[in-house]
């Protein structure tokens, strides 16, 4: 009673909020790119929200259900198909046994997250589910899915098929709204740019290069300047920061960051817009907008009180459909 | 009475708070940070979600929903830089505990150390000389980071120092031992790298079966000693 990979996709992984507790050991948190989708797709059919789910990059895999469940993808519009018929992403729906998922082509963005209601049999590492494919640990086996990989379900039949008469369950919700404008904070090395750089930071557009992976986003734009030549001794990272290369480029450190590293932090991506940025591909532009500690705090806030309501209401609603034993 | 070293606090970002020490590589000043560290780790702050230390400074990751849903009107930052300066200004228990003195096998084949001929040329010294200079110091580990279990050790010879390679490696094998200015390092993983490679290591610095995956911790003192490309083959202690 399994979920079959009948063909992989070019790195589709399994991921959750991450894996703390152990930078200071060099290993860094990973977990989903785009945490507030892999949360949504969790919310949306009442699983915990930091549940594991499969993280997707397009061309994606293709699935073969051997057992009846409920799933939800949110984030990327992968065009989603069961058996030939399209599905819609933010919206849970009922996969019968023997059922084929795949993708045929990105209508928007670039990681979707496909939330299973079924447990699947993964066992944690350090704390986390999280794949760490450069330490080859966690999520499956260390490793992103292949063709021919079976991840087994744990739970018993879960659904009381009475009450499921479509394969659509009757609730959705909107997933984040594109936006290419990022709102930024000031980084601690902020002040080592020239006030012209620090400028142009704010008022020119950047480009994602083609080197944007989980672990950073190289951007093209204007170089930007330091006012003098200093060095900096490692420290610490994180997800979001926006360093400044020795070329004058910026890149934005992405999940799989290193967890320290050298070169100036100019600035941050607010933890709430990080979504945002995970749905971005290469060739688009992206400028920043800068903004302080409360708003973006506020932000974040506000985004995970809303994903808490949404999974409050959605346990309700799924308990129709489950056996009252379970 | 000790004095506790200055500093100053900085956001990284909407979740994370930097405690500068200043950009500098001192010893006393990395041994202090490092108490810092083993205290706030022993406290199990709520909502500290990971503590970094590094050469100069020490970063606390927070999670600011689980600070917030405690926060009683204040700003989540504003809580969690309370909690940290309150530590930090503790006095410092000096902690008298023998740091551990770790001997770490090396092979300083040309095969296993890409860079040694150019070294050598580069500081007009022959392959012995660099590895009896390499091999006659004790290095202190003053932080991990960069890769699981890399640790960053200091200070090399001057003789040997050298900058990184303009064009890092897309690949260093595991175990491989370099140098970068004055710091020495073992990359524990294969991985992309820029440090001048002199020799390799059979000793696993990274096993993720363990319960402490990584061998060294800051404040481990550490020996390097030459073995042969004989000695390494055969090498039977990688699993101890």
């Amino acid at each position: 009673m399994s979920l079959q990979i009948i063909r992989a996709g070019i790195l589709d992984t399994i991921q959750d909020s991450g894996r703390y507790g152990y930078q200071h050991l060099g290993i860094n948190p990973g977990g989903a790119m785009d945490r507030f989708s892999a949360q949504l797709s969790n919310a949306l059919i009442g699983k915990d929200l930091n549940a594991p789910v499969i993280e997707l990059h397009f061309p994606a895999a293709s699935f073969l259900f051997k057992k009846s469940s409920v799933i939800c993808l949110a984030g990327a519009d992968f065009s989603a198909f069961i058996n030939e018929e399209p599905i819609p992403i933010h919206k849970p729906v009922f996969v019968k046994e023997g059922s084929m998922l795949g993708f045929k082509s990105i209508k928007w963005g670039a990681r979707c997250y496909l939330s299973i209601l079924h447990e699947m049999q993964i066992e944690k590492w350090l704390g986390s589910y999280s794949t760490n494919i450069k330490a080859e640990a966690g999520g499956w086996e260390g490793r992103h899915l292949k063709a021919g990989d079976r991840i087994v379900f744990t739970d018993a039949e879960l659904f009381n098929h009475q009450n499921i008469h479509n394969l659509l369950l009757p609730w959705k919700s909107d997933g984040i709204k594109k936006n290419n404008k990022l709102d930024v904070m000031v980084g601690n090395e902020w002040n080592w740019l020239t006030e012209i750089s620090q400028h142009s930071f704010q008022q020119n557009d950047f480009q994602i290069s083609i080197n944007a992976d989980r672990m950073g986003y190289k951007l093209t734009g204007k170089k930007l300047k330091t006012k003098e030549e200093k060095s900096l001794l490692s420290s610490a990272v994180n997800f979001g920061a926006i360093q400044l290369l020795p070329d004058g480029q910026l890149i934005i450190l992405m999940a799989d960051h290193q967890t320290t590293g050298g070169y100036p932090r100019v600035a941050h991506v607010i933890s709430a817009d990080l979504p945002l940025l995970a749905q971005t591909n290469p060739n688009e532009i992206i400028n920043f907008h800068l903004t302080d500690m409360g708003t973006a705090q506020e932000k974040l806030i506000q985004q995970q009180k809303h994903l808490q309501e949404i999974v409050e209401a959605c346990k309700l609603k799924m308990e129709k459909y489950l056996l009252k034993d379970k | 009475m000790q004095t506790n070293p200055t500093y100053s606090i900085f956001p990284l970002g909407d979740n994370a708070i930097l405690i500068d020490f200043g950009n500098e590589l001192n010893e006393s000043i990395n041994q202090k940070l490092l108490e810092i560290f083993r205290k706030i780790k022993n406290q199990n702050m709520p909502g500290v979600l990971d503590v970094v230390p590094a050469y100069s400074s020490l970063t606390i990751h927070y999670d600011v929903m689980k600070i917030f849903e405690k926060a009683g009107g204040k700003t989540v930052f504003d809580i969690i830089t309370d909690q940290v300066k309150k530590i930090v200004e503790d006095d410092i228990e000096i902690s008298f505990e023998q740091n551990r003195k770790i001997s770490i096998p090396v092979c300083y084949d040309e095969e296993f150390g890409p860079d040694l001929s150019y070294m050598a040329n580069e500081k007009s010294l022959s392959i012995e000389n660099i590895i009896q200079l390499h091999t006659a110091k004790t290095y202190r580990v003053y932080m991990i980071g960069f890769l699981p279990g890399f640790a960053y050790m200091g200070t090399v010879d001057q003789r040997i120092q050298m900058p990184r390679k303009e064009n890092p490696r897309t690949n260093v094998e595991a175990g491989s031992v370099g140098i970068a200015g004055e710091q020495t390092g073992i990359y524990p993983l294969q991985s992309p790298g820029g440090w001048q490679i002199i020799g390799r290591t059979p000793v696993l610095l990274f096993n993720k079966e363990k319960t402490a995956p990584v061998l060294l911790q800051p404040e481990d003192e550490i020996k390097f000693f030459s073995i042969s490309k004989h000695e390494f083959t055969n090498y039977q202690g990688r699993d101890s």
